[in-house]
């Protein structure tokens, strides 16, 4: 690659040619302030905050949006340049409702941190507030627009990572707001939930529906038997909140602050997910074997994505697993195989599970298949945010907590499992088993690496004794349609499709980069997360499904086999299609 | 069958408003009714720049200049210019003051208007592609195909030193290189006639005076850089110039100068239209295309520029309507015939939408290097009413304002730079001793308030700021420690706003408190406004030895305030007073009072 020759506060510096002046200035040791930038999104140069001077322009440049050039010379800080920087974020600061003790982002808020580092002790500006309502619509999410600093990082996620264009700018001047297009409400507009908005926001203008209270409310009643499930993604960022490294494994200690939270059984998603495999590995074989043509089969354990194929591309339905998420199926369990077993009433378990998602807080009242239990299957779904806060409150030390066991009967999980919270896990995990559900034989090598990784789309050819499964992997819900409208394609020509198998996840790198994961994930966090995961899934004796000797007595004891009817009552579930607008 | 005489009516959107299309039927119905319809051919053409008098209306070949005519006119016309061969000496021009003062060339109006952009407005009819041929229209074009090459083509529009009108002055030859050497499958031409600039028409009356030379230059620009379709993004609100231009490419269609294989070529250059929604915003160049994307207009950052990276990813040179309209004249007489006109660093000339406190409000188009004064005084025939020039303000809302002792500065993009103003796309408004600079600059600040995007946080928080503050002076809420805010706000503003908008929207603050700081003083130390025009800060009284008391300001009075007995002098009660200065209106006798 070019290389370019510059200076940057008098130092010489050599970069790729194309770098940004902001990363550019990291390597003198600089970190230009910014507000708007994120390292996901194409710069969209909206807050002014990281502008430089650049000799020979007669105008300040923003530093994230401008490439070097060769021979360029910057100056990084002066006077005048921290003099408009501070301007800005006080000019922003005057319109912003400065409620930090109650705001859910205070003391992890980007905007409270800038100032702060600015020194700015007073505002010269007068307050000038637009008294916006919040928008607490949908259940995952609140919108809370007088709170936003228009740095457009949410609506730029929305449409060009995750392709939904749930939310627009709206308004112009200083009216200017964020809202779902057309000025509905977030519950009636195409908003899948997936929060990666929230996730991106800097300050509390979107942020989970946090349900905090209805959980600490339910750990209080003596009648009920508060039980509690965590996905796979949970424990490799949890951490983050607790000053662990991104990635590092907190499950035992997670288990620990459950039991210590209150709760009286702690299982885990990874066993549902493990099931999740045996239904859905057994579904796609089926299909595989017997019925071709009703390929590709799609996964369905993302709730923002099962969303998504209902608004958007709701043609696919027969392709899409009926496979409940493992978050549900586990919700299922153990209200009907747990409450049996140790004979407590149904009624009184109050299943609370811990996601990385704000759009499980959707799922677990999708449809009528969530109350297959004659419950409601999940009482209430919290994200690794919430859990976080809980602990902390709760006044455990999250740290120095020794490790602690799962719970059987619904706890002891495989690597396959595990690897669900990645990218292109749910893909390896199935062909781990599926591999042994066509051979009848166990595999060598459990390792399907081709599917791991960021790369918005992975194909593959997985080789199953000669026969030959095509399978595709896509996360970012903007990858999806180069997948799906191939399959449309392929079925619209009456052609076999391209693919046998597809993973879907609505978000970058999958779970381990959910909307409800703690903030300031970026690739590198994602990584460190995967990479979590997958030492999880190499640390495990067992590493596939089937393997799992909870998973076999379930269907021993209960179950019976894959997709039996007990199974198709309690593990399946069913789609409709439903407008982007409603 | 030629005519004897072609009369030529302004069918320009000011002639328009003022029922010009009523004097065009009208003529063409009174020559049929007196039975000399073969005699003279009636014309409706772009603007004549006249616009203060207008309708328009020009008898060539005698250059007799009606102004001000009315439908009721035509008969007379009729009757007396084309069957009689007289003038109709009440509807001349310069009739009142000076009876030699008839013909067009003679106006002082015009004497020293080079029209190069307005060539052939209130010449030809725009809705007839002949009349553009006739007056040499497309040979640029055919010059184009036929025998200049590319870097011929570029070449020529270097040595004219054509920049680009729509504000920044960019050098045109330099954009299109820019696209030209990017290799891309797909290239695209676009004309920017998103005008916006309160009170400005220039791009609206060149489109709707003379469509085919912006065509004509874009179609040029895309055989230069090897784009196949052209855009003219066009404001909503300029219907005329939408159906001329609509009339003009569907005419170039037929004869095969737009479309495929144009004059037998090779090339191949399509146009269409896309309407803008209002926005002024959409006229920075990134949002314009955002807009033709279908997308919000906002700006997004530059690198990379249009013209490498425009239109869907694809280069895109973008030219403004005035610029894309010297291109073929340049082509025919030469780029050295150009630079010949104008100053060392801007040539040719650049036309101005001349309005305000000034007697001859229209559309002007002068050399570069042409003085304020002259376009004030000589062109635009002074201020009204004998009152003292104050300022004069250029470039629109984005730009500053110009004080008297600066009149003799010959106009260029440089000059008015170092004036603390722009050239910005030709906007020029005169102010007089009545209006008051504060609300002035207060006025133009609500306006690019209004029209920001709402995108970048210094131009839509800083905007607001700044214009809150400039609503407290007018209303004498000011404190000194304003000065200071302002100027740190317009620095943010100058310095971090992502577009020209927000960049160049202190502009009018900036330089009010340069040149102005005094009336600002008065308003903020004095709670005074010298212009007497902000509402706030005038007392209306009754000076009771003119007063008759008619009573008449006491019935107007909407709150009661004023009192008195019959025949006796009233008086205002300046606590119940509201200042809307109704009884200073009513007032026959110059009774009622400000201060």
């Amino acid at each position: 690659m070019k290389e370019v020759s510059l200076k940057i506060n008098g130092r010489q510096v050599t970069v790729p040619a194309g770098t940004s002046i902001l990363d550019a200035s990291k390597k003198v040791q600089i970190k230009i302030p910014t507000l708007c930038y994120h390292p996901d999104l194409e710069a969209w140069a909206a807050c002014g905050v990281c502008v430089v001077k650049v000799e020979g322009s007669p105008k300040m440049l923003r530093a994230c949006s401008t490439p070097v050039e060769e021979g360029m010379s910057i100056i990084t800080h002066d006077t005048e340049i921290i003099e408009v920087r501070k301007t800005v974020i006080e000019l922003i600061l005057a319109s912003h409702p400065n409620e930090c003790l109650t705001c859910p982002r205070n003391q992890n808020c980007e905007l409270q941190t800038i100032a702060a580092d600015f020194g700015i002790r007073e505002n010269p500006f007068p307050q000038r507030l637009r008294n916006l309502p919040e928008d607490t619509s949908s259940s995952g999410l609140v919108l809370h627009p007088e709170k936003c600093i228009g740095c457009g990082r949410c609506a730029k996620v929305c449409q060009d990572l995750q392709g939904v264009w749930a939310l627009e700018f709206l308004g112009r001047g200083d009216g200017t707001r964020i809202a779902p297009a057309g000025d509905v409400s977030l519950a009636n507009s195409p908003c899948i939930q997936c929060g990666q908005c929230s996730a991106h926001c800097p300050v509390g203008a979107i942020y989970e529906k946090s349900e905090c209270h209805v959980v600490w409310n339910a750990l209080q009643k003596s009648d009920l038997y508060p039980i509690v499930q965590i996905a796979p993604a949970v424990r490799v960022a949890i951490g983050e909140s607790f000053g662990f490294e991104s990635g590092s494994l907190q499950t035992g200690k997670l288990y620990a602050a459950l039991r210590q939270l209150g709760f009286k059984a702690v299982f885990d998603t990874n066993f549902a997910a493990d099931l999740t495999i045996m239904e859905e590995g057994s579904e796609f074989v089926k299909r595989f074997t017997e019925a071709p043509e009703t390929l590709p089969l799609i996964t369905s354990c993302c709730p923002a994505w099962v969303d998504y194929l209902e608004k958007f591309y709701h043609d696919l339905i027969p392709y899409f697993s009926t496979a409940k998420s493992p978050q549900s199926m586990l919700g299922a369990m153990s209200k009907t195989y747990y409450a049996q077993k140790l004979g407590i009433d149904p009624a009184k378990i109050f299943m609370v599970s811990i996601m990385p998602c704000t759009a499980k807080k959707f799922e677990i009242a999708r449809s009528k298949e969530m109350f297959s239990s004659g419950h409601k299957d999940i009482d209430v779904s919290l994200t690794t945010r919430e859990l976080s806060r809980m602990i902390k409150s709760a006044g455990i030390d999250f740290a120095n907590l020794p490790e602690e066991n799962v719970d059987s009967i619904l706890g002891n999980y495989t690597g396959a499992g595990t690897i669900f919270g990645a990218t292109g896990g749910v893909m390896e995990a199935a062909l781990r088993t599926v591999y042994t559900l066509i051979t009848k034989k166990e595999l060598g090598d459990v390792n399907f690496v081709d599917v791991r990784g960021l790369e918005g789309v992975k194909e593959a050819t997985v080789d199953v004794e000669g026969t030959k499964v095509n399978v595709a992997v896509a996360h970012g819900m903007i990858h999806i349609a180069s997948v799906l409208d191939k399959v449309r394609k392929a079925i619209a020509e009456g052609k076999p499709s391209p693919y046998h198998f597809i993973e879907v996840m609505a978000c970058r790198g999958g779970c381990v980069g959910g909307g409800g994961q703690p903030y300031g994930a970026d690739d590198t966090v994602r990584r460190k997360r995967t990479a979590g995961i997958y030492t999880d899934d190499e640390r495990s004796i067992k590493r596939c499904s089937h393997l799992n000797p909870e998973i076999q007595l379930l269907y021993k004891e209960f179950l019976e086999h894959p997709l039996s009817h007990k199974s198709h009552e309690l593990l399946h579930t069913s789609y409709t299609a439903r407008p982007e607008y409603k | 069958m030629a005519y004897k005489q072609y009369i030529l009516v302004c069918g320009g959107t000011g002639c328009e408003s003022t029922r010009s299309d009523a004097v065009y039927k009208g003529i063409i119905k009174e020559l049929e009714a007196q039975g000399v319809a073969g005699d003279a051919q009636v014309v409706k053409t772009g603007c004549f720049g006249f616009c203060e008098k207008g309708p328009v209306v020009k008898i060539i070949p005698d250059e007799t200049l009606y102004v001000r005519v009315s439908p009721d006119d035509a008969k007379e016309i009729v009757a007396e210019h084309v069957v009689k061969g007289r003038q109709v000496k009440r509807l001349v021009y310069g009739n009142t003051e000076s009876k030699a003062r008839v013909k067009i060339d003679d106006l002082d109006f015009y004497q020293k208007q080079v029209r190069i952009v307005l060539r052939n407005c209130g010449v030809i009819d725009p809705e007839n592609v002949n009349e553009y041929i006739a007056r040499d229209g497309y040979v640029a074009l055919e010059k184009a195909l036929t025998t200049m090459s590319n870097d011929d083509i570029i070449n020529e529009l270097k040595i004219s030193g054509l920049r680009g009108r729509g504000g920044a002055g960019f050098p045109t030859w330099k954009k299109w290189i820019f696209s030209k050497d990017v290799v891309s499958d797909e290239k695209f031409i676009v004309c920017n006639a998103d005008e916006g600039d309160p009170g400005a028409y220039m791009d609206r009356s060149t489109l709707e005076g003379d469509p085919h030379s912006v065509l004509e230059a874009m179609a040029i620009a895309g055989k230069v850089i090897g784009a196949k379709q052209g855009f003219v993004y066009i404001r909503a609100e300029y219907p005329l110039a939408i159906h001329r231009l609509e009339v003009a490419i569907k005419q170039a269609h037929e004869l095969g100068l737009l479309g495929k294989n144009i004059l037998g070529t090779d090339f191949s250059f399509d146009i269409e239209l896309r309407l803008g929604a209002g926005a002024f915003v959409c006229g920075e160049e990134t949002a314009l295309l955002a807009s033709i994307e279908g997308k919000r207009g906002m700006p997004v950052p530059r690198p990379p520029f249009p013209a490498v990276k425009g239109l869907w990813g694809k280069p895109t040179v973008i030219n403004n309507v005035e610029t894309l309209a010297n291109i073929p004249l340049i082509l025919q007489k030469g780029g050295a015939w150009f630079a010949k006109i104008g100053t060392e660093t801007s040539k040719g000339t650049k036309v101005f939408a001349l309005t305000g406190k000034i007697n001859n409000t229209g559309l002007i188009e002068v050399p570069m290097g042409t003085t304020l004064r002259e376009i004030i005084y000589d062109i635009g025939g002074g201020i009204p009413h004998g009152k003292k020039f104050k300022a004069v303000q250029t470039g629109g809302p984005s730009g500053g304002v110009i004080k008297a002792e600066y009149l003799d500065t010959p106009i260029d993009y440089e000059n008015l730079l170092k004036l603390g103003s722009i050239m910005g796309s030709g906007g020029m408004i005169v102010m007089d001793e009545d209006d008051c600079m504060v609300d002035v600059t207060r006025f133009y600040l609500e306006f690019t308030v209004d029209e920001s995007c709402g995108k970048c946080a210094p131009c839509r928080n800083g905007g607001r700021q700044m214009l809150n503050i400039l609503e407290r002076i007018t209303k004498g809420q000011g404190v000194e420690d304003d000065f200071r805010s302002m100027r740190k706000i317009g620095q943010a503003m100058r310095r971090a706003s992502l577009c020209g908008l927000g960049q160049t929207a202190p502009n009018p603050v900036m330089s009010t408190l340069t040149y102005f700081e005094d009336e600002y003083l008065a308003h903020i130390n004095d709670k005074k406004c010298p212009a007497k025009k902000c509402s706030h800060l005038l007392a209306y009284s009754i000076l009771t030895n003119k007063c008759i008391g008619c009573g008449a300001c006491a019935k107007k009075c909407p709150v009661n305030a004023i009192s008195g007995e019959k025949r006796k002098p009233h008086l205002i009660d300046s606590k119940a007073c509201i200042k809307c200065g109704e009884c200073f209106q009513v007032c026959k006798f110059d009774a009622v009072i400000k201060s």
